[in-house]
């Protein structure tokens, strides 16, 4: 097992001011391996503040860590070379939140997708690259003779959030970053999408990073998830074992709170609730301040890892049982299939 | 969840609603005849995909459709102790009046519907100060912190700007405002779009707990389902500016009648279907190139030859649902066993 993109203990600060420097730790020794040879689809989910789109930002190579390395390849992704930065780019992509700013009105369907044609080469005639450009949008489910010749305005949000996609897959990338591709686009076009991604990861072979603060997509779509609250891991695993059977007290806030179509799958089945607010003391655990769990210790120490199954791990003293398990190992937690 | 009992009084009556946009490239009816009844104390959900008209039937309830749109017909009346308002019948200033103290609105995106340069407290007087000019200046302070706790936030949120509050607590601020005179009917238009799972449990929940306290009656737009199951007693589907099933929660949820309601039903994620993708096959019509007929029959796995020349007729069973589908009669029973259910069409 080769790693296509590795997170090395990375932490991410921010901070401000110039003399008394405030600091904000976006990202706390953060892990991650994804796989060279198996394509998977990983959800990295947590609630605002959580870290999540830092974290994107990192794989894209768009800032640097403030400690470890984002390896792509085996290679630092800051100290690349220009030739090796080019591919970097050309096989990272990435597809974001927001179907209605990421397009320049100005410019037709048609100009979009030439650009990264240009710019990488990929085509030797105008006819290659039209063909190309076919290719891809049919393979997202769009008909490209009602897309091609358009302008950004005069598609649904859905329709330019698969031309998103469909423009990360002309360039043929390894790695998908997807940071919320679905939560602007209407509720009964997310299913199109989230096909469209999957099928990318069964027909093309390309790994998913899945960014979002929906459990259900999340569920749906990848493979294993990682739940990051206000910086670092919480509970990571197969996507199963986690969202059926959360452990971690806030993983089952979250999954809790998950407004399921289902009649009798009400809300409030517990009684945790959400304070705002709250960002804990320095040292414990992040999670004391809302937790129905909260014990002495949880305020003094930050939990490690705790490996509850061989496909699950959270950190959380009530689980001090169990093994535990190096941050830098939270991938081996992943199985693929 | 509060049950409806018995003697149930109406909040709200919509007939016949029409509204219209008289666009440079035609006209577009956005709202084209829609029926409601709301009792009081009652949670409706209005859903439906972007453009189906939803918004703007809670802009012509409030009156703040603007030119080129126009309220072409129809009548909204809410009753109240004091006797039947036709809001669309108000003049200006009688509809000013009218609203937050009889219907108010929670707006989509709170944090760009607050004053940025004012404190939330002035804000909540602002809103009152129109609607009792002879209260004084602490009745209307002790009223604002009230409706504050009554969203479970500080008194202290009082003397703040909005910048200094998250995204969660800006909609309670909305929220607050929006009870302030304690409505008949709240409109509370996709009030936790932009918010993360959590907050989002918290301010459903913060809705209907003060919405059940004043006896108000909700009207919740959106298009998250999930949401809907959740919180509400009855589901209104829209599609195409037109109400196409109206049932109770649970039968949507169970037993969806309309083939529209049905597609959306199915394309719902839940615990049981993971990795089976059901989009709606084809794209929402545009209004100004209506189909002929049931204007979902394009994309209807049950279309019919009728369907593609006659409206639907508008069904009503005698549990009181609403339809409008051709496999329906009047008295809403199938009528068309013989149009089996297609596998349904994998999404394009």
């Amino acid at each position: 097992m080769a790693p296509l993109l590795e997170l090395r203990n990375v932490s991410k600060i921010y901070s401000q001011g110039l003399l008394s420097r405030e600091q904000t730790i976006a990202l706390d020794n953060m892990s991650l391996v994804i796989d060279d040879t198996t394509p998977s689809i990983i959800a990295v989910a947590g609630e605002s503040g959580s870290g999540k789109t830092t974290m994107s930002m990192l794989a894209l190579g768009f800032i640097e860590p403030t400690r470890g390395e984002v390896l792509y390849k085996g290679r630092n992704v800051a100290k690349l070379g220009r030739e090796e930065h080019l591919l970097f780019r050309r096989e990272v992509q990435a597809v974001f939140q927001d179907p209605f700013a990421v397009f320049n009105p100005f410019y037709t369907i048609d100009h979009l997708l030439t650009v990264p044609i240009d710019k990488f080469k990929l085509a030797r005639s105008k006819r290659e690259a039209r063909q190309m450009m076919e290719e891809s949008l049919s393979a997202v489910g769009l008909r490209p003779e009602e897309i091609l010749g358009r302008f950004p305005h005069q598609l649904s949000g859905g329709q330019r959030q698969r031309i998103s996609v469909a423009r990360a897959l002309l360039l043929k990338p390894k790695l998908l970053v997807a940071d919320e591709p679905v939560s602007m686009v209407d509720a009964s076009l997310r299913a199109t999408i989230l096909e469209s991604l999957q099928k990318l990861k069964k027909d093309y072979g390309i790994s998913i990073l899945y960014i979002t603060h929906d459990l259900t997509t999340a569920y749906h779509i990848s493979d294993q998830i990682v739940v990051l609250y206000r910086g670092a891991v919480m509970e990571a695993g197969d996507v199963d074992t986690v969202i059926k059977t959360p452990k971690h007290p806030y993983t089952r806030l979250l999954i809790d709170s998950i407004p399921w179509p289902d009649i009798n799958l009400r809300w409030g089945s517990s009684d945790i609730q959400a304070r705002e607010g709250d960002f804990g003391s320095a040292k414990g655990c992040r999670f004391a301040a809302r937790c129905p769990f909260v014990m002495g210790r949880c305020r003094e120490s930050q939990p490690p890892l705790f490996k509850l199954e061989p496909t699950r791990a959270a950190s959380c003293f009530l689980y001090d049982e169990s093994p535990r398990l190096e941050n830098e190992d939270v991938s081996s937690l992943f199985i693929y299939k | 969840m509060t049950s409806l009992n018995g003697a149930e009084q109406i909040a709200l009556e919509v007939n016949n609603l029409q509204v219209t946009y008289y666009t440079d490239a035609g006209r577009v009816k956005a709202v084209d005849g829609v029926d409601l009844t709301l009792k009081a104390g009652e949670r409706l959900g209005l859903v439906g995909e972007s453009g189906c008209g939803k918004s703007t039937l809670a802009l012509a309830l409030m009156r703040m459709i603007k030119p080129p749109g126009r309220i072409e017909a129809g009548s909204a009346i809410i009753h109240t102790d004091m006797g039947d308002i036709d809001l669309l019948k108000l003049n200006e200033e009688e509809m000013r009046q009218a609203r937050l103290s009889k219907i108010s609105y929670i707006p989509q995106g709170a944090m760009n519907s607050l004053n940025p340069v004012m404190r939330i407290g002035k804000q909540m007087i602002d809103a009152m100060r129109s609607h009792v000019p002879r209260a004084s200046e602490r009745e209307l302070v002790e009223r604002a912190e009230q409706a504050l706790e009554s969203v479970e936030l500080k008194r202290s949120v009082f003397r703040m700007y909005p910048h200094e509050l998250s995204g969660g607590m800006k909609q309670r601020v909305c929220i607050a405002i929006g009870i302030l005179l304690s409505p008949k009917v709240i409109i509370a238009d996709e009030p936790t779009s932009a918010l993360d799972v959590v907050v989002q449990r918290q301010v459903m929940e913060t809705i209907c707990r003060v919405q059940e306290k004043i006896r108000a009656a909700v009207i919740l737009i959106g298009h998250d389902m999930g949401l809907m199951a959740q919180i509400t007693n009855r589901v209104a589907v829209m599609y195409a500016g037109k109400l196409v099933e109206l049932s109770t929660a649970r039968e949507m949820f169970t037993n969806p009648l309309h083939p529209y309601a049905q597609a959306l039903i199915r394309s719902l994620p839940n615990l049981d279907n993971k990795g089976i993708f059901q989009g709606i096959p084809g794209l929402a019509p545009s209004l100004l190139r209506l189909p002929s007929g049931c204007v979902f029959h394009p994309r209807c796995e049950h279309a019919m030859d009728i369907c593609k020349s006659a409206p639907p007729p508008r069904a009503v069973t005698p549990t009181g649902r609403f339809v409008s589908c051709h496999l329906y009669d009047e008295q809403g029973n199938r009528v068309h066993p013989t149009a089996s259910r297609r596998e349904p069409v994998a999404a394009q």
